[in-house]
């Protein structure tokens, strides 16, 4: 029962991500929605697919973001991430890790004065590009940087 | 739920520096169990935080943000004795929340 209820809920879900993501491109402003899951985008295997479901293919390298992540991670389980952006206008702010299994991480959607500022911690399967990817004003602004992994924190 | 949240909130100048620890396994569907069967996804989907009722953040995670997952976020404009919300929705439908007020600097 609880297995039939959890695909149904996937499905509808999947399908209004999918409407959400059309419409996001007209709809979005500056104030954020409930949070709805872009599906499209974590299943996403490929960071270009991830980027295209966040509408962002052409993002810009910016030096306006400071992406805090360490060298060598000797534990991928626990890689603490830091993304601070001066882009004016920041709306949000997704992590992209380029070689996990799905490169889309995490998306923070800032509000009502939050401080486009976020903080945590992320698995990784293996030494990789890590992309913080700002979207400001409707515009794409990415940092990276490369972060080493001795051991992998996918599979366990 | 095993452990409960925590969560510390705290001003800098003029913002509030809120930390929070959310208990949860975050499983991302390809570790195996000690009998070798792989272990079901199971991990936070969404997670929004509110200072005074006002959504401030609206987060989206996959299953690879750390196990126990942590998050730190800032508001701006906050003052001492406001109330910081946080919650969230995991893939089963499961829910936590927590809140604090802003403490002093």
């Amino acid at each position: 029962m609880q297995y039939i209820r959890r695909r149904l809920l996937k499905a509808i879900g999947g399908g209004a991500a999918l409407m959400l993501a059309a419409s996001a491109g007209i709809l979005r402003t500056g104030h954020a929605f409930a949070a709805i899951w872009n599906k499209t985008g974590f299943d996403a295997k490929v960071p270009s697919d991830a980027l295209k479901s966040l509408g962002a293919d052409g993002a810009q390298p910016s030096k306006d973001i400071t992406l805090t992540a360490p060298d060598i991670a000797e534990n991928g389980a626990q890689v603490p991430v830091t993304v601070v952006s001066k882009v004016p206008n920041t709306q949000s702010i997704s992590i992209i890790v380029d070689k996990n299994p799905f490169p889309l991480n995490s998306t923070f959607d800032f509000a009502n004065g939050a401080d486009s500022y976020v903080s945590t911690k992320i698995k990784m399967g293996q030494t990789s590009n890590v992309v913080a990817m700002v979207k400001a004003d409707g515009k794409f602004f990415t940092a990276t940087k490369e972060v080493k992994v001795t051991i992998g924190g996918c599979g366990g | 739920m095993a452990e409960p949240m925590k969560i510390r909130a705290k001003m800098e100048g003029d913002t509030a520096d809120v930390k929070v620890l959310m208990s949860h396994p975050m499983e991302t569907g390809q570790r195996k169990n000690d009998k070798g069967d792989l272990v079901p996804v199971h991990f936070i989907q969404i997670v929004t935080a509110t200072h005074n009722g006002k959504t401030v953040l609206d987060a989206q995670w996959s299953q690879a943000i750390a196990r126990n997952p942590f998050l730190g976020f800032r508001v701006k404009g906050a003052k001492a004795g406001d109330k910081i919300t946080v919650s969230w929705t995991d893939t089963t439908g499961d829910k936590g929340s927590i809140d604090t007020t802003v403490a002093a600097a």
